[in-house]
Protein backbone atom coordinates (compact mmCIF):
# COMPACT_ATOMS: atom_id res chain seq x y z
CA UNK A 1 0.00 0.00 0.00
CA UNK A 2 1.05 3.58 -0.59
CA UNK A 3 1.88 5.90 2.25
CA UNK A 4 1.47 9.62 2.67
CA UNK A 5 4.31 12.07 2.12
CA UNK A 6 4.76 15.14 4.27
CA UNK A 7 7.27 17.78 3.32
CA UNK A 8 8.11 20.62 5.69
CA UNK A 9 10.34 23.62 5.00
CA UNK A 10 12.30 21.75 2.37
CA UNK A 11 15.23 23.65 0.94
CA UNK A 12 17.76 22.35 -1.56
CA UNK A 13 20.99 23.79 -2.90
CA UNK A 14 23.33 23.23 -5.82
CA UNK A 15 26.56 24.65 -4.45
CA UNK A 16 25.61 28.10 -3.17
CA UNK A 17 22.47 28.35 -5.28
CA UNK A 18 19.26 27.72 -3.41
CA UNK A 19 17.04 25.81 -5.85
CA UNK A 20 14.12 25.12 -3.51
CA UNK A 21 12.84 27.70 -1.07
CA UNK A 22 11.10 26.24 1.94
CA UNK A 23 8.57 24.00 0.26
CA UNK A 24 5.67 22.63 2.31
CA UNK A 25 3.44 19.96 0.84
CA UNK A 26 1.33 17.04 1.94
CA UNK A 27 0.58 14.23 -0.46
CA UNK A 28 -2.05 11.71 0.52
CA UNK A 29 -1.48 7.95 0.44
CA UNK A 30 -2.55 6.32 -2.85
CA UNK A 31 -2.97 9.69 -4.49
CA UNK A 32 -1.46 10.77 -7.80
CA UNK A 33 0.13 14.19 -7.45
CA UNK A 34 1.36 16.04 -10.53
CA UNK A 35 4.05 18.70 -10.36
CA UNK A 36 4.07 21.28 -13.11
CA UNK A 37 6.08 24.40 -13.84
CA UNK A 38 8.55 25.82 -16.36
CA UNK A 39 12.01 24.30 -16.85
CA UNK A 40 14.30 25.09 -13.95
CA UNK A 41 11.46 25.77 -11.51
CA UNK A 42 12.63 23.11 -9.05
CA UNK A 43 10.06 20.37 -9.59
CA UNK A 44 12.63 17.70 -10.53
CA UNK A 45 14.88 18.80 -7.67
CA UNK A 46 11.88 18.47 -5.38
CA UNK A 47 11.11 14.87 -6.38
CA UNK A 48 14.79 13.95 -6.16
CA UNK A 49 14.68 15.13 -2.55
CA UNK A 50 11.85 12.68 -1.85
CA UNK A 51 14.14 9.66 -2.28
CA UNK A 52 17.44 11.24 -1.32
CA UNK A 53 18.71 11.29 -4.90
CA UNK A 54 19.53 15.00 -4.74
CA UNK A 55 22.42 14.36 -2.35
CA UNK A 56 24.09 12.03 -4.89
CA UNK A 57 25.16 15.12 -6.89
CA UNK A 58 28.43 16.57 -5.51
CA UNK A 59 28.11 19.96 -3.82
CA UNK A 60 24.40 19.69 -3.12
CA UNK A 61 22.65 20.17 0.20
CA UNK A 62 19.17 19.54 1.59
CA UNK A 63 17.45 21.05 4.63
CA UNK A 64 14.01 20.44 6.11
CA UNK A 65 11.83 17.43 6.84
CA UNK A 66 10.52 14.79 4.51
CA UNK A 67 8.36 12.07 6.00
CA UNK A 68 7.48 9.01 3.96
CA UNK A 69 4.78 7.35 6.04
CA UNK A 70 6.16 7.68 9.54
CA UNK A 71 9.81 7.68 8.51
CA UNK A 72 11.79 10.91 8.62
CA UNK A 73 14.01 10.15 5.62
CA UNK A 74 16.62 12.78 6.48
CA UNK A 75 16.89 11.76 10.14
CA UNK A 76 20.26 10.51 11.32
CA UNK A 77 20.43 6.80 10.94
CA UNK A 78 17.92 6.45 8.11
CA UNK A 79 19.88 4.64 5.39
CA UNK A 80 19.53 6.26 1.92
CA UNK A 81 19.43 2.82 0.27
CA UNK A 82 16.40 1.85 2.32
CA UNK A 83 14.70 5.15 1.41
CA UNK A 84 15.31 4.50 -2.28
CA UNK A 85 13.84 1.01 -1.99
CA UNK A 86 10.67 2.39 -0.48
CA UNK A 87 10.54 5.29 -2.93
CA UNK A 88 11.02 4.04 -6.49
CA UNK A 89 11.82 6.29 -9.40
CA UNK A 90 11.16 6.27 -13.15
CA UNK A 91 12.97 8.75 -15.35
CA UNK A 92 12.20 10.68 -18.51
CA UNK A 93 14.30 8.51 -20.78
CA UNK A 94 13.77 4.76 -20.42
CA UNK A 95 17.03 3.38 -19.05
CA UNK A 96 16.92 -0.41 -18.98
CA UNK A 97 20.23 -2.15 -18.34
CA UNK A 98 21.11 -2.77 -22.01
CA UNK A 99 23.05 -6.02 -21.65
CA UNK A 100 20.57 -7.67 -19.31
CA UNK A 101 17.59 -9.76 -20.35
CA UNK A 102 14.07 -8.49 -19.68
CA UNK A 103 13.88 -10.85 -16.72
CA UNK A 104 17.18 -9.71 -15.24
CA UNK A 105 16.24 -6.06 -15.66
CA UNK A 106 13.20 -6.56 -13.45
CA UNK A 107 15.04 -8.82 -10.97
CA UNK A 108 18.14 -6.58 -10.77
CA UNK A 109 17.11 -4.65 -7.66
CA UNK A 110 16.17 -7.78 -5.77
CA UNK A 111 19.35 -9.64 -6.76
CA UNK A 112 21.39 -6.63 -5.72
CA UNK A 113 19.77 -6.91 -2.30
CA UNK A 114 20.88 -10.54 -2.07
CA UNK A 115 17.52 -12.08 -2.96
CA UNK A 116 18.24 -15.61 -4.24
CA UNK A 117 14.99 -17.60 -4.03
CA UNK A 118 14.47 -18.59 -7.68
CA UNK A 119 10.83 -19.56 -7.43
CA UNK A 120 9.93 -16.41 -5.49
CA UNK A 121 12.00 -14.30 -7.93
CA UNK A 122 9.98 -15.72 -10.87
CA UNK A 123 6.78 -14.78 -9.09
CA UNK A 124 7.88 -11.22 -8.38
CA UNK A 125 9.12 -10.68 -11.95
CA UNK A 126 5.80 -11.90 -13.33
CA UNK A 127 3.76 -9.82 -10.88
CA UNK A 128 5.81 -6.68 -11.56
CA UNK A 129 5.56 -7.07 -15.33
CA UNK A 130 1.83 -7.64 -15.00
CA UNK A 131 1.45 -4.53 -12.85
CA UNK A 132 3.41 -2.59 -15.47
CA UNK A 133 1.06 -3.96 -18.17
CA UNK A 134 3.98 -5.48 -20.06
CA UNK A 135 3.67 -9.18 -19.18
CA UNK A 136 1.58 -10.27 -22.15
CA UNK A 137 3.98 -8.64 -24.60
CA UNK A 138 7.19 -10.14 -23.20
CA UNK A 139 6.30 -13.37 -21.36
CA UNK A 140 7.65 -15.62 -24.14
CA UNK A 141 10.98 -13.85 -24.51
CA UNK A 142 11.73 -12.98 -20.91
CA UNK A 143 15.19 -14.44 -20.79
CA UNK A 144 15.97 -14.42 -24.51
CA UNK A 145 15.57 -10.75 -25.32
CA UNK A 146 17.50 -7.85 -23.85
CA UNK A 147 15.74 -4.89 -22.32
CA UNK A 148 17.20 -2.66 -25.01
CA UNK A 149 15.46 -4.65 -27.77
CA UNK A 150 12.03 -3.40 -26.68
CA UNK A 151 10.27 -0.33 -28.09
CA UNK A 152 10.55 2.98 -26.21
CA UNK A 153 7.12 2.60 -24.63
CA UNK A 154 7.85 -1.00 -23.62
CA UNK A 155 11.24 0.01 -22.21
CA UNK A 156 9.54 2.63 -20.04
CA UNK A 157 7.06 0.06 -18.76
CA UNK A 158 10.02 -2.28 -18.13
CA UNK A 159 11.61 0.46 -16.01
CA UNK A 160 8.32 0.80 -14.12
CA UNK A 161 8.28 -2.99 -13.55
CA UNK A 162 11.88 -2.78 -12.33
CA UNK A 163 10.90 -0.04 -9.88
CA UNK A 164 7.88 -2.04 -8.67
CA UNK A 165 9.84 -5.28 -8.15
CA UNK A 166 11.41 -4.04 -4.92
CA UNK A 167 7.90 -3.32 -3.62
CA UNK A 168 8.12 0.40 -2.96
CA UNK A 169 5.37 2.42 -1.31
CA UNK A 170 5.94 5.55 -3.36
CA UNK A 171 6.64 5.87 -7.07
CA UNK A 172 8.28 9.03 -8.38
CA UNK A 173 8.02 9.65 -12.11
CA UNK A 174 10.04 12.39 -13.74
CA UNK A 175 8.37 13.09 -17.10
CA UNK A 176 7.83 9.38 -17.70
CA UNK A 177 6.01 9.80 -21.02
CA UNK A 178 7.72 12.80 -22.58
CA UNK A 179 9.83 10.64 -24.89
CA UNK A 180 6.93 8.38 -25.92
CA UNK A 181 4.38 8.41 -28.72
CA UNK A 182 0.69 9.05 -27.90
CA UNK A 183 -0.22 5.34 -27.76
CA UNK A 184 2.58 4.49 -25.35
CA UNK A 185 1.78 7.65 -23.40
CA UNK A 186 -1.83 6.50 -23.11
CA UNK A 187 -0.66 3.13 -21.77
CA UNK A 188 1.58 4.76 -19.17
CA UNK A 189 -1.25 7.05 -18.07
CA UNK A 190 -3.67 4.15 -17.78
CA UNK A 191 -1.01 2.31 -15.81
CA UNK A 192 -0.60 5.23 -13.40
CA UNK A 193 -4.33 5.13 -12.79
CA UNK A 194 -4.17 1.42 -11.94
CA UNK A 195 -1.00 1.68 -9.84
CA UNK A 196 -2.44 4.28 -7.50
CA UNK A 197 -4.46 1.53 -5.81
CA UNK A 198 -1.16 0.22 -4.39
CA UNK A 199 1.25 3.13 -4.52
CA UNK A 200 1.47 6.83 -3.83
CA UNK A 201 2.56 8.45 -7.07
CA UNK A 202 4.28 11.76 -7.72
CA UNK A 203 4.67 12.68 -11.37
CA UNK A 204 6.63 15.57 -12.86
CA UNK A 205 5.25 16.57 -16.23
CA UNK A 206 5.47 19.36 -18.77
CA UNK A 207 2.28 18.16 -20.35
CA UNK A 208 -0.56 19.90 -18.58
CA UNK A 209 -3.22 17.80 -20.21
CA UNK A 210 -1.41 14.78 -18.83
CA UNK A 211 -1.42 16.25 -15.33
CA UNK A 212 -5.13 16.98 -15.72
CA UNK A 213 -5.79 13.41 -16.90
CA UNK A 214 -3.86 11.42 -14.32
CA UNK A 215 -3.50 13.44 -11.13
CA UNK A 216 -5.93 14.08 -8.30
CA UNK A 217 -3.76 16.89 -6.98
CA UNK A 218 -1.44 19.27 -8.77
CA UNK A 219 1.34 21.53 -7.53
CA UNK A 220 2.69 24.47 -9.52
CA UNK A 221 6.34 25.37 -8.99
CA UNK A 222 7.97 28.62 -10.05
CA UNK A 223 11.53 29.76 -9.34
CA UNK A 224 12.01 27.16 -6.62
CA UNK A 225 8.77 28.01 -4.83
CA UNK A 226 5.58 25.98 -4.59
CA UNK A 227 3.14 28.64 -5.78
CA UNK A 228 -0.06 26.65 -5.55
CA UNK A 229 -1.09 23.16 -4.54
CA UNK A 230 -4.70 22.06 -4.86
CA UNK A 231 -7.09 19.60 -6.40
CA UNK A 232 -6.28 19.18 -10.08
CA UNK A 233 -9.69 20.35 -11.28
CA UNK A 234 -9.33 23.53 -9.24
CA UNK A 235 -5.86 24.23 -10.64
CA UNK A 236 -6.96 23.77 -14.23
CA UNK A 237 -10.36 25.45 -14.11
CA UNK A 238 -9.99 28.17 -11.51
CA UNK A 239 -6.54 28.51 -9.93
CA UNK A 240 -6.21 30.86 -6.98
CA UNK A 241 -2.87 32.41 -7.89
CA UNK A 242 -2.47 34.72 -10.88
CA UNK A 243 0.95 33.19 -11.62
CA UNK A 244 -0.58 29.72 -11.92
CA UNK A 245 -3.26 31.03 -14.24
CA UNK A 246 -0.72 32.86 -16.39
CA UNK A 247 1.39 29.72 -16.69
CA UNK A 248 -1.35 27.25 -17.55
CA UNK A 249 -3.02 29.61 -20.01
CA UNK A 250 0.30 30.29 -21.74
CA UNK A 251 0.39 33.98 -20.90
CA UNK A 252 3.72 33.62 -19.22
CA UNK A 253 7.35 33.21 -20.19
CA UNK B 1 3.35 32.99 -26.05
CA UNK B 2 0.21 31.51 -27.60
CA UNK B 3 -0.55 34.85 -29.21
CA UNK B 4 -2.38 33.22 -32.08
CA UNK B 5 -4.66 31.43 -29.63
CA UNK B 6 -5.35 34.58 -27.67
CA UNK B 7 -6.01 36.41 -30.94
CA UNK B 8 -8.62 33.72 -31.71
CA UNK B 9 -10.22 34.32 -28.31
CA UNK B 10 -10.47 38.02 -29.17
CA UNK B 11 -12.09 37.11 -32.50
CA UNK B 12 -14.55 34.89 -30.68
CA UNK B 13 -15.43 37.69 -28.29
CA UNK B 14 -15.92 40.13 -31.15
CA UNK B 15 -18.20 37.70 -32.98
CA UNK B 16 -20.28 37.16 -29.87
CA UNK B 17 -20.63 40.90 -29.38
CA UNK B 18 -21.87 41.26 -32.94
CA UNK B 19 -24.33 38.47 -32.25
CA UNK B 20 -25.33 40.29 -29.05
CA UNK B 21 -25.88 43.48 -31.04
CA UNK B 22 -28.21 41.65 -33.43
CA UNK B 23 -30.22 40.07 -30.61
CA UNK B 24 -30.48 43.36 -28.74
CA UNK B 25 -31.61 45.12 -31.92
CA UNK B 26 -34.25 42.44 -32.53
CA UNK B 27 -35.73 42.98 -29.06
CA UNK B 28 -35.73 46.78 -29.39
CA UNK B 29 -37.37 46.56 -32.81
CA UNK B 30 -40.00 44.14 -31.51
CA UNK B 31 -40.89 46.53 -28.69
CA UNK B 32 -41.08 49.43 -31.13
CA UNK B 33 -43.18 47.31 -33.49
CA UNK B 34 -45.64 46.79 -30.64
CA UNK B 35 -45.65 50.43 -29.60
CA UNK B 36 -46.16 51.76 -33.12
CA UNK B 37 -48.12 48.73 -34.40
CA UNK B 38 -45.61 48.77 -37.28
CA UNK B 39 -45.78 45.87 -39.75
CA UNK B 40 -42.49 46.91 -41.40
CA UNK B 41 -40.58 46.61 -38.15
CA UNK B 42 -42.19 43.21 -37.60
CA UNK B 43 -40.89 42.13 -40.98
CA UNK B 44 -37.39 43.37 -40.17
CA UNK B 45 -37.31 41.29 -37.00
CA UNK B 46 -38.46 38.17 -38.88
CA UNK B 47 -35.81 38.70 -41.56
CA UNK B 48 -33.11 39.42 -38.99
CA UNK B 49 -33.53 36.03 -37.38
CA UNK B 50 -31.62 34.26 -40.14
CA UNK B 51 -28.49 36.35 -39.50
CA UNK B 52 -28.67 35.52 -35.79
CA UNK B 53 -28.99 31.80 -36.51
CA UNK B 54 -26.04 31.90 -38.91
CA UNK B 55 -23.88 33.67 -36.33
CA UNK B 56 -24.87 31.16 -33.69
CA UNK B 57 -23.49 28.34 -35.83
CA UNK B 58 -20.29 30.26 -36.67
CA UNK B 59 -19.58 31.02 -33.02
CA UNK B 60 -20.21 27.42 -31.96
CA UNK B 61 -17.89 26.13 -34.68
CA UNK B 62 -15.08 28.48 -33.73
CA UNK B 63 -15.50 27.65 -30.03
CA UNK B 64 -15.47 23.92 -30.76
CA UNK B 65 -12.31 24.29 -32.89
CA UNK B 66 -10.54 26.17 -30.13
CA UNK B 67 -11.55 23.59 -27.51
CA UNK B 68 -10.32 20.74 -29.69
CA UNK B 69 -7.14 22.32 -31.04
CA UNK B 70 -5.92 24.46 -28.16
CA UNK B 71 -7.15 22.59 -25.11
CA UNK B 72 -7.59 25.80 -23.14
CA UNK B 73 -7.22 25.94 -19.38
CA UNK B 74 -8.51 27.98 -16.45
CA UNK B 75 -9.84 31.43 -17.41
CA UNK B 76 -9.57 30.64 -21.14
CA UNK B 77 -11.56 27.43 -20.69
CA UNK B 78 -14.22 29.23 -18.65
CA UNK B 79 -14.33 31.98 -21.27
CA UNK B 80 -15.04 29.56 -24.12
CA UNK B 81 -17.63 27.63 -22.11
CA UNK B 82 -19.31 30.94 -21.21
CA UNK B 83 -19.27 32.00 -24.88
CA UNK B 84 -20.98 28.78 -25.99
CA UNK B 85 -23.71 29.23 -23.39
CA UNK B 86 -24.18 32.96 -23.95
CA UNK B 87 -24.37 32.24 -27.68
CA UNK B 88 -27.30 29.85 -27.14
CA UNK B 89 -29.05 32.39 -24.91
CA UNK B 90 -28.64 35.17 -27.46
CA UNK B 91 -30.15 32.98 -30.14
CA UNK B 92 -33.11 32.37 -27.84
CA UNK B 93 -33.40 36.12 -27.25
CA UNK B 94 -33.71 36.46 -31.04
CA UNK B 95 -36.43 33.77 -31.02
CA UNK B 96 -38.36 35.65 -28.33
CA UNK B 97 -38.23 38.83 -30.42
CA UNK B 98 -39.71 36.83 -33.31
CA UNK B 99 -42.45 35.52 -31.00
CA UNK B 100 -43.25 39.07 -29.95
CA UNK B 101 -43.64 40.35 -33.52
CA UNK B 102 -45.80 37.35 -34.43
CA UNK B 103 -48.17 38.42 -31.66
CA UNK B 104 -47.98 42.03 -32.84
CA UNK B 105 -48.97 40.87 -36.34
CA UNK B 106 -51.97 39.14 -34.79
CA UNK B 107 -52.88 42.34 -32.95
CA UNK B 108 -52.64 44.28 -36.23
CA UNK B 109 -55.42 42.13 -37.65
CA UNK B 110 -57.69 42.95 -34.69
CA UNK B 111 -59.60 45.99 -33.71
CA UNK B 112 -57.50 48.17 -31.43
CA UNK B 113 -58.94 48.11 -27.92
CA UNK B 114 -57.89 50.09 -24.86
CA UNK B 115 -55.79 47.77 -22.67
CA UNK B 116 -54.56 49.03 -19.34
CA UNK B 117 -50.97 47.71 -19.54
CA UNK B 118 -47.56 49.22 -20.13
CA UNK B 119 -45.84 46.70 -22.41
CA UNK B 120 -43.14 49.20 -23.48
CA UNK B 121 -42.11 49.39 -19.82
CA UNK B 122 -41.83 45.59 -19.59
CA UNK B 123 -39.85 45.71 -22.84
CA UNK B 124 -37.59 48.46 -21.62
CA UNK B 125 -36.64 46.51 -18.47
CA UNK B 126 -36.00 43.33 -20.51
CA UNK B 127 -33.97 45.19 -23.12
CA UNK B 128 -31.91 46.98 -20.46
CA UNK B 129 -31.16 43.61 -18.86
CA UNK B 130 -29.80 42.27 -22.16
CA UNK B 131 -27.76 45.42 -22.72
CA UNK B 132 -26.33 45.34 -19.19
CA UNK B 133 -25.51 41.64 -19.44
CA UNK B 134 -23.60 42.27 -22.68
CA UNK B 135 -21.85 45.23 -21.10
CA UNK B 136 -20.73 43.05 -18.19
CA UNK B 137 -19.36 40.64 -20.80
CA UNK B 138 -17.51 43.36 -22.75
CA UNK B 139 -15.73 44.68 -19.67
CA UNK B 140 -15.51 41.35 -17.78
CA UNK B 141 -17.38 42.98 -14.87
CA UNK B 142 -19.03 40.48 -12.54
CA UNK B 143 -20.40 43.37 -10.44
CA UNK B 144 -22.28 44.71 -13.48
CA UNK B 145 -23.58 41.20 -14.18
CA UNK B 146 -24.95 41.10 -10.63
CA UNK B 147 -27.15 44.11 -11.41
CA UNK B 148 -28.87 42.01 -14.07
CA UNK B 149 -29.58 39.25 -11.55
CA UNK B 150 -31.12 41.79 -9.20
CA UNK B 151 -33.37 43.26 -11.93
CA UNK B 152 -34.92 39.94 -12.86
CA UNK B 153 -37.44 39.93 -10.01
CA UNK B 154 -38.59 43.41 -11.05
CA UNK B 155 -39.32 42.08 -14.54
CA UNK B 156 -41.14 39.06 -13.11
CA UNK B 157 -43.27 41.43 -11.07
CA UNK B 158 -44.16 43.55 -14.12
CA UNK B 159 -45.06 40.41 -16.06
CA UNK B 160 -47.28 39.22 -13.20
CA UNK B 161 -49.06 42.57 -13.22
CA UNK B 162 -49.73 42.26 -16.96
CA UNK B 163 -51.03 38.74 -16.40
CA UNK B 164 -53.55 39.85 -13.78
CA UNK B 165 -54.60 42.91 -15.75
CA UNK B 166 -55.21 40.84 -18.87
CA UNK B 167 -57.09 38.18 -16.95
CA UNK B 168 -59.30 40.91 -15.60
CA UNK B 169 -59.85 42.31 -19.11
CA UNK B 170 -60.83 38.87 -20.42
CA UNK B 171 -63.42 38.56 -17.66
CA UNK B 172 -64.80 42.05 -17.92
CA UNK B 173 -64.63 42.72 -21.68
CA UNK B 174 -64.85 39.36 -23.46
CA UNK B 175 -64.70 41.14 -26.84
CA UNK B 176 -61.04 41.97 -26.11
CA UNK B 177 -60.05 38.42 -25.12
CA UNK B 178 -57.87 37.80 -28.18
CA UNK B 179 -56.10 41.15 -27.81
CA UNK B 180 -55.58 40.50 -24.11
CA UNK B 181 -54.24 37.01 -24.77
CA UNK B 182 -51.75 38.26 -27.37
CA UNK B 183 -50.62 41.05 -25.07
CA UNK B 184 -50.19 38.60 -22.23
CA UNK B 185 -48.04 36.39 -24.45
CA UNK B 186 -45.91 39.36 -25.53
CA UNK B 187 -45.30 40.17 -21.90
CA UNK B 188 -44.32 36.58 -21.23
CA UNK B 189 -41.93 36.57 -24.20
CA UNK B 190 -40.27 39.71 -22.83
CA UNK B 191 -40.05 38.14 -19.41
CA UNK B 192 -38.23 35.22 -21.05
CA UNK B 193 -35.81 37.69 -22.67
CA UNK B 194 -34.99 38.76 -19.11
CA UNK B 195 -34.41 35.13 -18.13
CA UNK B 196 -31.89 34.76 -20.96
CA UNK B 197 -30.19 37.99 -19.89
CA UNK B 198 -29.97 36.52 -16.39
CA UNK B 199 -28.34 33.37 -17.78
CA UNK B 200 -25.84 35.50 -19.68
CA UNK B 201 -25.01 37.46 -16.53
CA UNK B 202 -24.49 34.21 -14.61
CA UNK B 203 -22.14 32.97 -17.34
CA UNK B 204 -20.14 36.21 -17.13
CA UNK B 205 -19.78 35.74 -13.36
CA UNK B 206 -18.66 32.15 -13.96
CA UNK B 207 -16.09 33.29 -16.49
CA UNK B 208 -14.72 36.16 -14.41
CA UNK B 209 -14.84 34.66 -10.92
CA UNK B 210 -15.00 30.94 -11.59
CA UNK B 211 -18.13 30.80 -9.40
CA UNK B 212 -21.34 29.07 -10.35
CA UNK B 213 -24.18 31.33 -9.21
CA UNK B 214 -26.99 29.62 -11.07
CA UNK B 215 -30.20 29.03 -9.17
CA UNK B 216 -29.16 31.18 -6.25
CA UNK B 217 -31.29 34.12 -5.33
CA UNK B 218 -30.09 37.70 -5.83
CA UNK B 219 -28.25 38.54 -2.63
CA UNK B 220 -26.85 35.04 -2.23
CA UNK B 221 -25.52 35.11 -5.79
CA UNK B 222 -23.91 38.47 -5.22
CA UNK B 223 -22.02 37.12 -2.22
CA UNK B 224 -20.42 34.24 -4.09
Amino acid sequence: MGVGIEVRNLKAWYGNTEALHSVNMQMGANQVTALIGPSGCGKSTFVRCLNRMHETIPGTKVEGDVRIGSTDIYANGTPAVEVRRRVGMVFQKPNPFPTMSIYDNVAAGLKLNGFRNRHRLDEIVEKSLKQAALWDEVKDTLKKKSGASLSGGQQQRLCIARALAVEPEVLLMDEPASALDPISTGKIEELIDELKANYTIVIVTHNMQQAARVAGFTGFFLLGTLVEFDKTEKIFTNPSDKRTEDYITGRFG
Amino acid sequence: MRTRFHQSLDDLKEKLLRMGGLAEQAVDRAIEAYRLRDANLCQQVLEGERAINTMEREIDELALDLLAMQQPMAVDLRFIIAIVKINADLERVGDQAVNVVQRVMELLKLQDGELSVDIPRVGSVASTMVRTALESFIYARADVAEQVLKTDSQLDQLNAEVYHAMLKTMHEIPALTTQALNTLLISRNLERVGDHATNIAEDVIFWVRGADVRHLFGSQAANR
